[in-house]
This record gives structure tokens, sequence and C-alpha cells, in this order.
């Protein structure tokens, strides 16, 4: 690797040899790879909704570099640094998402957005990694502290998140949100009969999405039978794949990306697979599981419950989201607008991930003496 | 919520470090808990690999199998249903005959999961469909992938053929296909319905919605397929002879404004619509506008008569040419003398139709164009309708030129309607391509009154008597109109090598039935012209043939009216002229 001086003590130098660098290779490497994938889905996308050629791809870069520095930046935080910060994001992000039910931007029927300088900025997608350390902190303070409500605090924010969240709406991202909280209630020792009532009321929300809120009974609906609607995304992910095989049709070859509308967004993988082929897709879902797995590995050998609550939170999250979205591309559960993460186009959410995997880095990090005794 | 309430809360306990008080915890129950944590998040990890797994075992599946769930067959399949569940009605023609129609065909696909030897399948493919291409579809039955097809639109003779061989990775699609049994007969009228079976010009474009809707009813047009076959005849002819880069041609029924033909040359095969160009694709007689020249001067001559501006006996000089606002107005023919407004309009006199325009005035010209429909797109039935263009401002000077018909464009399909409202007793009727039955017409609106038609009808037969169309003169069918010769605009003003030319001519004129306008893009002059490409020399004698053709199929019995003048009636309604220096009496119908 590159040649940092163990004596080097410059922070750089002490960064470098205190963070764990495989993870580091391993979301450089998909970050990268999500450049080169935006360049070549968004070109039709851009041109059929009048925008220049290169539209999204330029765009996408402006966001590499801010999302860089934040990744940075918060990877150098201690645990105690990590959980103030994402405590002070978290309180920003909610008063934000409210402002957007009010008088943000509707688009394609939900109001997530707010207008900020030229760029669309969707302020709820800052909830998603500073909501999981917040929650790893009041799950961790009741285990070792038993006075302490922090269980009932963490059920009370996160009905209140998820009650935001359905209010845009964004069923999606409440999944995701849902998902994450109760992996790591249960990782927080929940004893197995609430793990089993929850998982119990998890399916309840699923029906009363279903049962309320009609996009999400149609999306449903054409999962389980594609007869009864149109599956067109669906339909044209899958061909995709099948077209590219396993070597793929070559880059800029594919044709899918010419009809398909989240092209460079929630349906990028389907662009990789067709132009790129099987291997390659392999390759990304090795990457994905590769940052995963090894966080969860280094997450184990943590002394502090908050640490591991707070970074098998997040990668939960990211290991969750990269799943789905990759399942949806090849019909294993129902279309949900979600991203790739590090992969897709889009700015908010590419911001959002450098923060999680910046904490993850940093909540993670071997000897560097920064050692919170939280 | 707040994290540092969260905190706070916590300081508000009765330890006044409870976040720190378990330091004592972390070593002792602290460590099972730890323990508790490790193994939960080995659980989620381990679900997490299995999740992973799972995908890439499905994205072998999907890449490298096809998709086993036999979604893409089923997106086929279902387009299929769909594409059946789009019938479209059929379009006939005023007598009943189809002018477009929809055939279900067969369409062969493979799925090639099933092929076991697919050099072999080709072969035996290839003794039934001999013009298949032997390597591609060889490809394609080597692809392994669930679906490819072979080919598209099959006869019911193919099908039984490729049943016969008994292969089981072989199977049919219904689709179904649009057919237009007259190609490019009404090209421009009907349009065209794309490869998804939504239409996208003309009459399948405009009624998309009706002929999907109502697939079992028939559209009924009010074309007349031997009007239109006439029509388009003769027009190809004139553009052959007189080396035209284009022609429009309209007939219409003048009482009802009913559509019996529609031209537009250059015209293209529906059946194949990818293999016209633009210029083929472009519908001249609805969607060119065109400076229109001397035709306009009926609606001059008609308005100032029609509001009282001048009588039939007045008339203006024309010995010196009119100088107006830096512009000079000739006369093309010139007479350089007093003319008489009949004579102004036979003789086709630029300064006076000009002087009359000026004499009726800007707004009143205005109100007359525009109840003569000349101001805005004609309501037909078409999406292909041109907006005309108009002056704007209007000065005195637009109002001098569109007295003779230069600083105004309208459509030919425009000026037929607005000419037939002069004729048929001063009531203008939309233009209009629907069938309508005789108790259904659609009531028009008055534009002038049944006298100054009439009148029209007696100068626009003196026209074809004795002035600049006798060319249009048939045997059986008496014809009155008009002639129009426009220069186009083209780098330097008018270019006078580029001509507009047409006539539009009304039969029988002593009770008009059916307007007939030809107009011709850039004639150029031959042998039997003498090198004249004006509207007199070539589209008048066109309007006469047609006429001579399609009088004998609408019924309409042949007449002999005696030559202008030559009657001496004496009924009301007859009209004393003034004509070349005699007084001549023209007869009333």
């Amino acid at each position: 690797m590159i040649a940092v001086p163990r004596t080097d003590t410059s922070l750089l130098g002490r960064w470098w040899w205190t963070v764990d660098r495989w993870t580091v290779v391993a979301l450089a490497l998909l970050t990268g790879i999500g450049a080169l994938m935006v360049m070549a889905a968004s070109p039709p996308i851009a041109d059929r909704i009048g925008l220049g050629h290169f539209h999204f791809f330029q765009r996408h870069l402006v966001f590499l570099a801010p999302a860089a520095a934040v990744m940075f930046a918060v990877s150098l935080l201690s645990p105690t640094g990590v959980w103030r910060a994402a405590s002070v994001v978290l309180v920003i992000a909610l008063l934000l998402s409210v402002a957007t039910l009010l008088i943000g931007d509707e688009v394609k029927g939900a109001r997530r957005w707010l207008q900020i300088g030229g760029f669309s900025f969707q302020p709820s997608e800052m909830i998603k990694p500073a909501f999981a350390v917040v929650a790893a902190r009041l799950f961790s303070i009741q285990r070792q502290d038993r006075r302490f409500p922090g269980d009932l605090i963490a059920i009370g924010l996160f009905l209140a998140v998820v009650g935001i969240l359905a209010l845009q709406p964004d069923f999606g991202m409440a999944v995701v949100v849902s998902g994450v909280w109760f992996a790591q209630y249960f990782m927080a020792g929940l004893p197995l009969i609430w793990v089993g009532a929850l998982v119990g009321i998890g399916i309840a929300g699923i029906g009363a999405g279903y049962a309320l809120l009609p996009h999400v009974q149609i999306r449903i609906d054409r999962f389980l039978n594609p007869e009864s609607g149109d599956s067109y995304q669906v339909d044209m992910s899958l061909q995709a794949f099948s077209s590219g095989g396993m070597f793929g049709r070559g880059p800029g070859e594919g044709v899918v990306k010419g009809s398909l509308p989240d092209a460079h967004a929630d349906f990028i993988f389907a662009v990789v697979g067709e132009e790129f082929g099987l291997l390659v897709c392999l390759a990304i879902v090795g990457l994905f599981a590769f940052v995963v797995l090894r966080g969860f590995a280094r997450a184990i050998q943590e002394e502090s419950l908050f640490v591991m609550l707070a970074a098998g939170g997040l990668l939960t999250q990211f290991g969750l989201q990269a799943l789905l979205n990759m399942a949806v591309t090849l019909h294993l559960v129902p279309t949900k607008g979600m991203t790739l993460p590090f992969i897709s186009y889009g700015g908010s959410s590419l911001i959002s991930l450098a923060l999680a995997m910046g904490m993850v880095l940093a909540l993670t990090r071997r000897g560097s003496g920064a050692r919170s005794d939280l | 919520m707040n994290g540092r309430d969260v905190r706070s809360a916590g300081d508000s306990g009765s330890d006044p470090r409870p976040g720190w008080s378990g330091a004592v915890r972390l070593e002792g129950s602290g460590k099972t808990l730890l323990d508790v944590g490790r193994d939960r998040l080995l659980i989620a990890a381990s679900l997490f690999a299995l999740g992973f797994l799972i995908l890439s075992g499905r994205l072998v599946e999907v890449a490298l199998l096809g998709d086993s769930s036999a979604s893409i067959v089923a997106t086929a399949q279902r387009g299929g249903a769909a594409v059946t569940r789009m019938a479209r009605a059929d379009i006939i023609d005023r007598n009943g005959f189809f002018l477009a129609t929809s055939l279900t065909t067969q369409s062969l696909y493979a799925d090639a999961r099933l092929v076991r030897d697919a050099a072999a399948t080709m072969a035996r493919l290839r003794e039934v469909l001999p013009k298949l291409d032997g390597k591609t579809v060889r490809d394609k039955l080597a692809s392994g992938r669930g679906f490819v097809w072979i080919r598209r639109n099959l006869t019911p003779r193919q099908v039984a053929a490729v049943n016969n061989l008994g292969e089981p990775a072989l199977a049919f699609l219904a689709e179904q296909r649009r057919v237009y049994p007259h190609g490019a007969l009404a090209a421009h009228v009907i349009g065209y319905a794309g490869i998804d079976n939504r239409g996208l010009a003309g009459i399948e474009r405009a009624f998309d919605e009706r002929l999907l809707g109502a697939p079992g009813e028939p559209l009924r047009l009010s074309l007349d397929l031997r009007f239109q076959h006439v029509l388009r005849e003769e027009l190809a002819a004139a553009v052959e002879s007189f080396r035209a880069i284009g022609a429009a041609g309209v007939v219409l029924d003048v009482d009802t404004g009913a559509v019996a033909a529609m031209v537009s040359l250059p015209d293209f095969d529906p059946n194949r619509p990818g293999t016209g160009d633009r210029e083929a694709l472009f519908n001249r007689a609805s969607l060119g506008t065109y400076e229109m020249g001397s035709t306009f001067k009926s609606f001059t001559v008609a308005m100032a008569l029609d509001a009282g501006a001048i009588g039939i006996g007045d008339g203006y000089d024309t010995t010196e040419p009119l100088r107006l606002a830096r512009h000079t107005i000739r006369d093309f023919h010139a007479e350089s003398r007093w003319l008489s407004v009949p004579e102004i309009f036979i003789h086709s006199s630029n300064i006076g139709a000009a002087k009359m325009a000026l004499a009726m005035g800007t707004e009143r010209q205005r109100a007359y164009l525009d109840r003569f429909g000349l101001l805005g797109p004609a309501p037909i039935e078409l999406p292909e309708v041109a907006q005309p263009l108009v002056p704007d401002p209007w000065r005195d000077i637009n109002t001098a030129t569109i007295g003779f018909g230069h600083g105004i464009a309208v459509s030919p399909i425009q000026l037929a309607a607005g000419i037939a409202a002069l004729v048929n007793g001063g009531i203008r009727h939309a233009p209009s391509l629907l069938w309508r039955d005789a108790d259904a017409v659609l009531a028009g609106v008055p534009a002038i009154s049944p006298r100054t038609s009439r009148t029209m009808r007696q100068l626009m037969h003196l026209v074809v008597a004795h002035g600049t169309g006798r060319k249009a003169a048939t045997a059986g069918y008496p014809v009155g109109g008009k002639t129009g010769t426009a220069e186009k605009i083209g780098e330097n003003g008018y270019d006078r090598r580029r001509l507009v030319s047409s006539f539009v001519g009304v039969f029988p004129i002593n009770r008009p039935r059916y307007l007939v306008l030809v107009l011709l893009d850039e004639p150029k002059g031959n042998d039997q012209t003498h090198g004249y490409a004006t509207g007199g020399w070539t589209a008048a004698p066109v309007v006469g043939r047609v006429i001579a053709r399609i009088g004998p199929l609408s019924g309409i019995a042949p007449v002999e009216l005696p030559e202008p003048g030559e009657d001496s009636g004496t009924e009301p309604g007859m009209l004393r002229v003034n004509l070349d220096g005699s007084e001549i009496r023209l007869a009333a119908f």
C-alpha cells in the first residue's frame, strides 16, 4: 500500500494507520465504478428531459469532492464525537424534514426535497445515519443504567421519524429506517419474544401501507402478480441482465438505459448488468458484501456496546439499501425508490452515505488513542 | 427530540454522572451484555452474507439462464394480448370502400432454451421460410434466451408450414397489422398508424381514441374513392407535364363543406411511411400555406359588392400603376384604361382590385375575411392544419395587396371552403372529412347575401366563358371559376420564375354542387402552353379534365348553358355588364 511511515504523526499519517484501509479502498472502488456508471447511464435520460448530454454526470462529479471531504472529516472523530455530531445532524435533519412537508417542492407526488442554491436537497437522507447512531447511544445507555429509559425514548423517536417519512410519503426510506432500528434493537439483546412481536408489527405496518397507500398497493400487487399491471421497469431490467450475459454488451452499448426512466438512479444496476455483464455485477455485490461483513467483523471485536450498535446499525443501513436496490432490479422484491449506495446518481444520498460510512470508519478505528469510555 | 436532551435527561438522574457510573457494570454485567451483542451481531452478519449469496445466485440465474419466472415471454405475451385488445376500427369512404383496415397476423418467435441443435433447426426453418438470414437466425437459436423474434407477420400458409416442422422451441404471437389497401391514394388524409398501432398522422391520429375505442364500428369519411382517384391521377399528370415540385387538390361539396377528395403531391405509401421523406409526408392541402394571388380577387369583389362599397356598374382607372407607401402595384396583362368591376375580375387587374380593397377599408376587409374563414386555421378534422399567415400590423398597403391575394397566405382547403361560401348562396360551412347524413349536416354561417352570391356565380361563369379561365370549360358541365398566379418569395423579393398557379372551379355554375381546386407548386411552362406557367394555362385545364371525369360520377345531369350575352334573359336577376366596350347581359342562376 501507500508508503506512509508509521512514525508519521501528522493528521493524515495517523488517520492512515488507524483507519480500516481495506474498507476505504473498497468504498473508493465503488465510488469510481459509480461515477463511470452514471456517465454511461445518464445521457439518454438527460437528453430525454432536455438537459445537457452529461448534465447528471457533471452534477454527480460536483458532489464527489464534498462527499469525500465529509467522509474523511467524520472518520477523524472519536466515538464521542460521532455521537455528538449525529445528534446535531439528527435535530437539523428532522427540522428540515418537517419544513419540506410545509414548503418543499413536490416531485412525482412526494414532498421530500428542499431547493438550496440550485440544488435540490433531501433532508430525510441525513436522518438515516444520524438516527442509527442516536438510537445506538440510547440502547447502550439503557443497557448500562437500568434507570435510564433509553429504549422508550428510542421507540418514541423512531415513531416520530417514521411518521414524518410516511407523511412525505417515502415508503422505501421508512422501510430502511425501520429495518435498521429493529436490527439495532435486536443486536442490543432484545428478548426473542419481543423480536417476534416486532416482526409481527412490521408485517402489520407493511399491511397498513398496502391498505392505505395506493402506490404501495399497486407495487406489491404487480410484484405478486406481474399479469395484473404494468411491470415495465422490472421487465426491462431483467431483459438487460439477460442480454448482458457473462461479459456484457460492452461499455456504452446498452439499450435499456434508453427506455428506463430511472436508469441513472434506482435501476443503475441493470445498466451495469447489460453493459458490463455478470462478472462485474458479481464483483460489485462482492464489494458491498466485503464492506458490510468486514465492518461487522471489526464491530464484533469492539469493547463498547455503543460502538457495536452504532457501527452495526450503520452497516445494516448500507447493506440493506444495497441489497434491496439490487433485489428490485432482479425482481426479488417489489419496486421501491432506493438508490444503490455510492453507485447511483443522487447528491443527497451520496453525502448521507459518506456521512454514514465516515462514522463507521471513525467507530472502527484501531489504536488511535482516542478511545472513549462510551 | 434532541440528543442533548437525552443526555441531560440522563444527567438529571440521581447519580451525578450516570453515563459513566456503568464503569463497574461494564466490567460486571456489561460483559455479558457485550457477549449477547456479539452473538446478535454475528447473526445479523450471517443474514447479510446469506442475502448477498442469494443475490449472486439470482444474478447468475437471470444473466445466464434467462429469467426463470418467464417474465420476458410473459411481457411479450401480454404485449400480444395488448395488441389484440388494441384493435383499430376500419376507415371507409362514403360508399363503404376500405381505406384502412387491420389484419391479425402471426409472428414467429423461439424459446432458445428448448433448441437442441441450432444449425439443424435453422436449416429446417429455411426450408419453409427461405428468405431468413441463416447466420442471424442460427445465432438467435443458439443464444439460450427465453424469447427471440424470428420473423414478424407471417401468412397463414407460412404459419401452417412452420407448425408442421413440429419444433417445440418455435411458437407464435398474434399481432395486429394496419393495412392501407389503396396505398398512396389518400395517404395524407388517412395518415398512418405506427408499429405500436397508435395513429401518428392524419385521420388515424385525429381519431385515434375513437378508432381504438369502438373497433367494431368503421369510421366513415366523406371522401369518395372515385373522386380521389380522378383528382390524384390528373394532378400527377400535371405535375409531370409542368415539372412542378408539388401539387394540391380539393373537391368540396359546396352545400355541406364535405371534402370529397383531397390530394397532396408528392405523396407516400402509408403501408411504409418510413420510406417517405419530409416533403412527401407534408400535406400541402391543409398544412401548406400559399399566397394565392388572383383567386383572392373573388373575395375582394364579393365583399365590395356585398358591403355596397361599389356597384356592378362602377369601375376604376387602371392606366397608371398604383403607388402606395414605397410600393408600386402593376397589372400583369395591363389593359391601361378604365375598367368596370366585371372587367377587373375577368382580366384580373391588380390595380383595380387594390383600389377596390382600399375602397372597402382595412376594418371591413378584415371582418369579411374572417367570415370567409381565412384568418384562423381551417376547422378540418386533421392534426396537420396550418395557421394562415396574416399581416401584423395590417396597414393600407396590406389591405391593397390582399385585394389581389398577396400579403396573406392561406391553405388550399381554406381557400376552397371560402370560395364555396361565395357561390352556394353565401353560407360558409366548415370543411369536413367525416361523413354526415343529409339531415345531420352542420349548420353554416352566413357570409354574404344570396344576391351577392348570385352575382359571383355570374362573374365566375364569365371568367371561364371570356376571361383567363377558358381552359377549364367542360362540355356538359358549365364551369365558373377564377385563376390565380402568385410569385413565390425568393431571396430578393418576389421571384418571377417560381410560381404558385391555381384554379378554383365550380360546377355546374348555374346550380353549384362541387368545387374543384387545383394548385400547382412551381410549374414550368411547356410547348403546349407556349412557355406560360400561369394558373389559366396550367391549373385551369386540370380542373376542366377533373370535372369532365367526376361529373358523370356525381349523378348531375349534363346541361348546356348559353354563352353569357347570347341569352337574352329577361328574368329577375339578369345582370347587365360592361365588357370590353359592349354591354352584355348575364343570365341569372
